[in-house]
């Protein structure tokens, strides 16, 4: 056999023979108990409801994608220049630290409301949630990669008399950049939940509406097939980032030549 | 001079002695004696606690940073596996502030200088590490440096690759006649590589003995088999074994 049919016998098919063997149970439980389609839709009216509703979950897609991303992106910005601060300062790093660990605990169904109400309705409410939740693994890892510096290579830098400058650019920061490839792709999955969360409390109003609006008004009016396949939207549009996250970051390790994936020990 | 860590672990004690320019000096001594802190004192890296060191009639700190030109070889390649080998050979030259173009010339004669001229393009974890520790010793030697410092840097090779490299130092130094103070715990590469061996004895760390080696130069590696290397490496076995008793 060849390695391609192969690879599509042995890793492909047990788990879309699975997805379709629970998906067949599913239509069949839905009819043989007749369970009520707004407890739980069959498939088949869920695909129904994403066939009808294929306008509004595409552009509620593209909206919930945009706040991820801009809150990602921020995350990316603000994660690394933290790191960077705390890198060059042992003070700093102990003083402000344990607050963005603390920012990590709190859960954020309870703060996105004060968000919010501090950054009002519509985008910004809902990148600055978003935001919150993906900024940690990148802060975590982008200060371990920056301080994590095997010690042989820093006494290097210093035999050649490198300023702290030169050490930072050409030592610190490439040795970062495996952590921080890392802690992308933790908070890429984050960044859209913290996206669909702030769309829970923080509509676009005029502007539109995004997945979690989708999510919360469709629950509420007991159009769960439609909820449904909002939820599932929202799902492939987390692993679709996911995937383009993570290729990216291949082909940058690609140049690194490390083979190790870096992580943070930290929480 | 001495060296002693925060806490009350003396390193070194009463370290005494002269290294004139161009002298190939070797450190031997039994593990945690103190030789890589020597090393690092040298370099200017950690500060004596009491006595004068001088690199060059400065402190050595101030003495890398103005007057001699340093090279360090660690145990380690520590070469950064993000660049290529010339990038990695481009490093301390740019770390010195070394005009572009002169950069180039200079990398190319440090490849040639170690034979690794096909190589100049691949990454560090395409090498053997043997290869790595090459690149690492061509690092230290593009700056053309007055003072190289070796620290075991051939402790985690083969025999066959060790050997190899120590004919390859000695003719490196035999044509650039840099000032070295080399590390090591092996007695035979030592004497081999070296005009005089200091010995250190157990922590804290003093010199014991301080042997000079009489097998002329140009030396090559037939020379290992002969009855005069064998006295010398029998001796300074001799001096090891008497200050750890």
């Amino acid at each position: 056999m060849k390695p391609w049919s192969q690879w599509l016998w042995k890793v492909a098919l047990p788990p879309v023979a699975f997805f379709v063997l629970v998906v067949a149970a599913w239509q069949v439980a839905t009819a043989f108990w007749q369970i009520p389609a707004y407890l739980v839709p069959s498939p088949a009216r869920v695909v129904d409801a994403a066939r009808q509703h294929a306008d509004d979950l595409a552009s509620a897609s593209m909206m919930t994608a945009a706040g991820a991303l801009c809150g990602f992106g921020l995350s990316l910005v603000a994660g690394t220049a933290l790191g960077l601060l705390f890198s060059q300062s042992r003070i700093i790093e102990r003083s402000i630290y344990p607050y963005a660990i603390f920012l990590q605990t709190v859960p954020i169904v309870a703060i996105a409301p004060l968000v919010v109400m501090w950054f009002g309705n519509g985008f910004g409410g809902v990148v600055v949630v978003s935001f919150i939740l993906s900024l940690f693994p990148i802060l975590a890892n982008a200060t371990a990669g920056l301080t994590s510096v095997p010690p042989q290579l820093v006494e290097l830098f210093e035999v050649y008399n490198a300023t702290r400058w030169q050490t930072l650019w050409k030592l610190r920061l490439p040795n970062a950049v495996p952590y921080l490839v890392t802690g992308a792709k933790t908070a890429c999955g984050l960044s859209v939940i913290g996206a669909i969360v702030g769309e829970m409390f923080a509509g676009y109003g005029a502007e539109g509406f995004g997945l979690g609006y989708l999510i919360s008004m469709n629950t509420g009016n007991l159009d769960t097939a439609y909820a449904f396949a909002a939820v599932i939207a929202s799902t492939l549009l987390s692993i679709a980032i996911f995937v383009a996250v993570t290729s990216a970051g291949a082909t940058i390790l690609a140049r690194w030549h490390t083979t190790t994936t870096k992580t943070s020990t930290t929480p | 001079m001495s060296v002693s860590y925060a806490g009350s672990i003396q390193a070194l004690k009463g370290i005494d002695c002269e290294i004139p320019a161009g002298q190939f000096v070797s450190v031997v001594g039994p593990s945690g004696c103190g030789k890589s802190t020597l090393l690092r004192a040298i370099a200017g890296l950690i500060e004596p606690t009491s006595g004068t060191l001088r690199v060059a009639a400065l402190a050595p700190a101030a003495a890398r940073r103005q007057a001699a030109r340093l090279s360090f070889v660690f145990q380690d390649a520590t070469l950064l596996p993000w660049r290529t080998v010339r990038g990695n050979l481009r490093l301390p030259l740019a770390l010195r502030g070394v005009a572009r173009a002169a950069q180039d010339a200079r990398i190319a004669e440090a490849l040639h200088m170690v034979g690794l001229n096909e190589f100049a393009d691949r990454y560090p974890n395409e090498l053997s590490g043997g290869m790595r520790m090459r690149v690492s010793l061509a690092r230290a030697l593009v700056t053309e440096p007055e003072l190289l410092l070796l620290d075991e840097p051939f402790a985690a090779l083969d025999d066959l690759t060790r050997q190899a490299l120590n004919d390859e130092l000695l003719r490196l130094w035999g044509a650039q006649r840099w000032t070295g103070v080399f590390v090591t715990h092996n007695i035979a590469e030592a004497v081999y590589l070296s005009q005089r061996i200091l010995v250190l004895g157990p922590r804290p760390g003093r010199v014991v003995a301080d042997v000079r080696v009489p097998l002329p130069a140009p030396r090559s590696a037939e020379l290992r088999s002969q009855a005069e290397f064998a006295r010398v490496t029998g001796e300074v076995a001799d001096c090891l074994r008497r200050a750890c008793a």
